[in-house]
């Protein structure tokens, strides 16, 4: 590796801009510039120094800040066209063939094109994921490639500079003191210590330094941000996330999906409103209009040790607890979510074993809509067996009945009645408002009495290891970005020469008008010549020119 | 007179004060000569402190609000929109006192009443909560993100005053006809308060039958003029006007009619001002900033950046994700208010990257908190009136 030598005798890596020692400028472009350039204060920075291999060329595409802005950008971009469109997963319907039916039909050609680009469900896609990848993986080697260069400079830094590097800085002053002129380096180290920075003096030098711990911010808000991105990535790995629903009935025990051994029962759903009239935007907007509370009374269960799993009998009570909006129920890790509700679900349908022409009942049965039984016995040694039960009747096909889902919305049944006049039995389809006999007309009928609902709560739960790793990243990152953001570094240096003429130099990362409420003090208290921002100076000349 | 009433009479005051203060900044700066130093410093004085009791009026609306509500009054479009301008008026008020710049009170003072006027067109009664905002995180997440996006709002402020001191505006180029429009932007907004307050003085109300993108029949009340009919309407009132255009059910006809009269009012209330003085708004408010250290405006845009963009982080990203964790059982769902928090998170991060590079500061800055801006107010105005989500409420 090629060393760059100073003239002052200092031997520095590749690369490197102003000698890690005085600080002159060593390379042909900084010599040329009236301001010194005081990111990472001047030292190699790998990216800047290799770029032959290939891992080079990797390396410093990630290490640029450019390609990280770009990254940002076409990140920020690409999320703010997911929300032209409602995402899928925002769409209730099931199928892919749905969904872009659903498209196509709420939002025309565009939702078409809009689908059949992906845009639909964006955020899920390879290559959103990819680019966020690529984001962390700049993150990661920028900071890599600047923060450790940046941090061996800022540990070694020397108290007396060379007087190139002195005039190069931004703000400087040069001349002789006021008045006392042989107390100027006292008074400034006095002063300078008054205003709580860290003075280091030798011999006719001095560096005083403030806030240097605010130039890591970025790098620790980076390492939260990996740290966070990480937490995410972990949900993929099975363990550290379950994401399971149920609908659960009034008064129902179930086992909890995705809860190894625990069980469920609701006690009670009830769903609160607010008794005024809802008003203006809200009614129009129809969300939530009215609602006050929904909220799932609970049982939560847990099976004795040895138990077969799922075996529901001998269950232990943890706890009871009312889920509501913002009020989930923890247990060990776990949490359950009250996410919605179906209100007057059937539960069971009453009816009456009547004969069709003297109207004369049997006796009558209550059809559990969940749990059916095979056969339920009446009086006089009638019985009614049930032969086929669809919960949710969708028509005939081929002269068999259908069933769309296995939820008791639309019941019909096919029953087979014994009784003392048919004792071979008559058979009989019933759905609501339709009755079928295949064999012929019947005697008797089952007449409908009425029907008991009740409500069902759909909830959600979740374990989520990753987030207390989550919670450390995202703390990590706010400690970083407050100590970049609410602090600066500053740094002052002083050189008296023999004659007493006094150079100051003086630099900060950021506001530079609280440094320089900083330096007139110190002007004033040292009586030092007045000092010039020479950026500010080379505007106003632009200025006038413009003016002109 | 109830609580509520004295809540709303300390927002008129409020509205007032920034009204009188706006002047008396504009005093302030425009001085002719040296004897006039005096004159315009105790000008400011007086325009601080008007501002101040400006503030403290519209805490007390505030605070007064929230004892009658007994929740934080942050839960809808109005409640929203007056805090986050209360804000705008806390952080320039801090930075007066950081700065002493009384040209930033000329920007601040009139974007924060454009804020204010703009939350009265929604309806201010008090509205119960749903159960997804009755939480603790309401009050924390929302006063802290609107907080965070007043400090950047604010940026945005010294932005504009940097582009009205640099801004060559006597030249015909793509940055002057560019902050042309910024200006007309600005115009526009009046021209929305001035077109509701219009119609609503005269009780306009139209009532249609449409059908909507699910082939379900609805009504809509239009509170202006039909100019687009929902798709398939039937007019409901009598003597109404009749839509000059129907619109399919995609689009919500009776918001494009909404903005269609505030472009009119706006566009005519700009002409108006061309004709009447013969020169762009820019040049005429150019003169007011002419004192004005560019080099501190482009600091202080920096700064505000700098402060608010951590506040804005802890409230619009970490708060938001905790409270969604418990109110959704999930931190992040990809909701367009949730994207668009990313998306303003990401610009600023950008912005504060930019800022590293060489040769992105003073006009570039000056541009990019302006565009930072116009984020924040699509995110609030866009995002909760016309993106479907969790956060379309008002």
């Amino acid at each position: 590796m090629n060393k760059l030598l100073c003239e002052c005798g200092h031997e520095n890596p590749e690369g490197t801009k102003l000698c890690q020692k005085c600080g002159r400028p060593l390379s042909e472009e900084e010599k040329d510039k009236k301001i010194a350039d005081m990111r990472y204060e001047g030292t190699a920075i790998r990216s800047k120094t290799y770029n032959k291999s290939i891992i080079d060329k990797v390396w410093n595409f990630f290490s640029s800040v450019k390609v990280g802005i770009a990254l940002i950008i076409i990140n920020l971009v690409v999320a703010s066209i997911g929300t032209i469109l409602p995402q899928e997963f925002y769409i209730s319907v099931a199928t892919d063939a749905e969904k872009e039916a659903h498209y196509s039909d709420v939002y025309g050609w565009f939702g078409e094109i809009y689908y059949a680009l992906g845009l639909s469900d964006v955020y899920s896609s390879i290559w959103f994921q990819v680019l966020v990848l690529m984001l962390g993986v700049s993150i990661i080697i920028a900071s890599i490639d600047r923060g450790f260069p940046l941090h061996k400079s800022l540990k070694n830094q020397r108290v007396k500079r060379h007087a190139s590097f002195m005039k190069r800085q931004r703000v400087i002053a040069e001349g002789q003191p006021a008045k006392n002129a042989d107390e100027t380096l006292a008074l400034v180290e006095q002063k300078l210590k008054e205003l709580n920075y860290n003075v280091r003096r030798e011999d006719q030098s001095i560096l005083a330094e403030r806030g240097r711990f605010s130039r890591y911010g970025p790098y620790v808000n980076h390492v939260g941000l990996i740290v966070f991105l990480l937490g995410v990535m972990l949900h993929l790995v099975p363990g550290f996330y379950v994401d399971e629903s149920m609908w659960l009935r009034e008064g129902e025990t179930r086992a909890i999906p995705g809860m190894e051994g625990y069980f469920l029962k609701s006690d009670k759903f009830i769903l609160e409103t607010y008794d005024n009239d809802p008003q203006g935007e809200q009614l129009k907007q129809g969300v939530n209009v009215v609602a006050k509370n929904f909220q799932t009374d609970v049982t939560l269960y847990q099976q004795k040790e040895g138990a077969v799993a799922g075996q529901a009998d001998d269950l232990e009570v943890i706890k009871q607890y009312e889920i509501r909006v913002n009020h989930p129920l923890k247990h060990e890790g776990y949490a359950l979510y009250q996410m919605d509700y179906r209100l007057n679900e059937l539960k069971s349908m009453k009816f009456d074993l009547t004969h069709k022409e003297t109207e004369e009942s049997l006796g009558q049965l209550t059809i559990d809509l969940t749990n059916p039984e095979d056969e339920y016995e009446l009086n006089n040694g009638a019985k009614v067996k049930l032969l086929a039960y669809y919960p949710d009747f969708s028509g005939f096909k081929d002269g068999v009945p259908q069933t769309a889902t296995a939820s008791p919305n639309n019941p019909a049944f096919i029953f087979k009645m014994f009784t003392s006049e048919k004792p071979e039995g008559e058979t009989s389809f019933v759905a609501i408002q339709q009755t079928l006999e295949p064999d012929g007309e019947n005697n008797y009928k089952m007449k409908f009495v009425n029907v008991e609902t009740r409500n069902m709560s759909g909830l959600t739960i979740r374990y989520d290891r990753t987030l207390p790793i989550l919670f450390v990243g995202g703390i990590i990152f706010m400690i970083g970005v407050a100590m970049g953001s609410y602090w600066n570094h500053r740094r002052i240096w002083v050189e008296q020469l023999a004659d007493g003429t006094v150079h100051l130099a003086a630099h900060t990362n950021k506001n530079w008008f609280s440094m320089k409420k900083d330096l007139d003090k110190l002007t004033d208290a040292a009586h030092l010549p007045q000092y010039v921002d020479q950026q500010e100076s080379k505007i106003d000349e632009q200025q006038e020119l413009e003016d002109k | 007179m109830s609580l509520i009433d004295i809540s709303g009479n300390l927002l008129y005051i409020a509205f007032f004060c920034y009204l009188i203060g706006t002047f008396l900044f504009s005093g302030a700066i425009k001085e002719k000569n040296d004897t006039a130093a005096s004159r315009a410093e105790k000008f400011g004085k007086v325009a601080i402190i008007v501002t101040i009791i400006g503030f403290i009026s519209h805490v007390a609306y505030f605070i007064t609000r929230w004892i009658y509500t007994g929740h934080a009054p942050v839960s809808n479009m109005f409640e929203f929109t007056t805090a986050f301008g209360m804000f705008i008026v806390l952080s320039f008020i801090v930075l007066y006192y950081m700065y002493k710049v009384a040209a930033l009170g000329v920007v601040a003072l009139p974007i924060a009443l454009l804020i204010i006027a703009y939350a009265a067109m929604f309806p201010t009664e008090v509205s119960p909560l749903v159960p997804s905002l009755q939480s603790h995180w309401l009050t924390i997440h929302v006063i802290t993100a609107a907080l965070g996006q007043s400090i950047l709002a604010i940026s945005s402020v010294a932005g504009l005053v940097y582009l009205l001191k640099n801004v060559n505006t006597k030249v015909r180029s793509f940055e002057s006809i560019a902050f042309e429009m910024v200006m007309f932007f600005g115009v526009l907004v009046i021209g929305f308060v001035v077109a509701t307050s219009t119609f609503s003085a005269m009780n306009y109300e139209a009532k249609f039958e449409y059908v909507d993108t699910l082939d379900k029949v609805s009504e809509v009340t239009y509170t202006m003029p039909a100019i687009f009919g929902m798709n398939e309407y039937k007019e409901l009132s009598e003597d109404k006007m009749t839509p000059i255009k129907a619109m399919p059910a995609l689009i919500d006809a009776r918001k494009l009619t909404t903005v269609f009269w505030s472009i009119i009012f706006g566009s005519a209330l700009y002409l108006l001002i061309r004709l009447v003085f013969r020169r762009s708004v820019s040049s005429m408010l150019q003169p007011l900033v002419k004192r004005v250290n560019s080099q501190l405006m482009d600091e202080i845009a920096y700064r505000s950046v700098l402060i608010g963009f951590p506040v804005f982080t802890l409230g619009a990203l970490i708060f938001a994700m905790i409270w969604a964790q418990v109110a959704w059982s999930r931190f992040w769902g990809w909701d367009p208010k949730e994207v668009w928090a990313l998306i303003t998170f990401l610009y600023y991060a950008a912005f504060l990257h930019l800022r590293l590079s060489k040769g992105w500061e003073g006009k570039k800055t000056a541009w990019l908190t302006v565009i930072g801006f116009l984020i924040i107010i699509f995110n609030l105005v866009v995002v909760n009136l016309v993106i479907a989500g969790l956060h379309s409420y008002a």
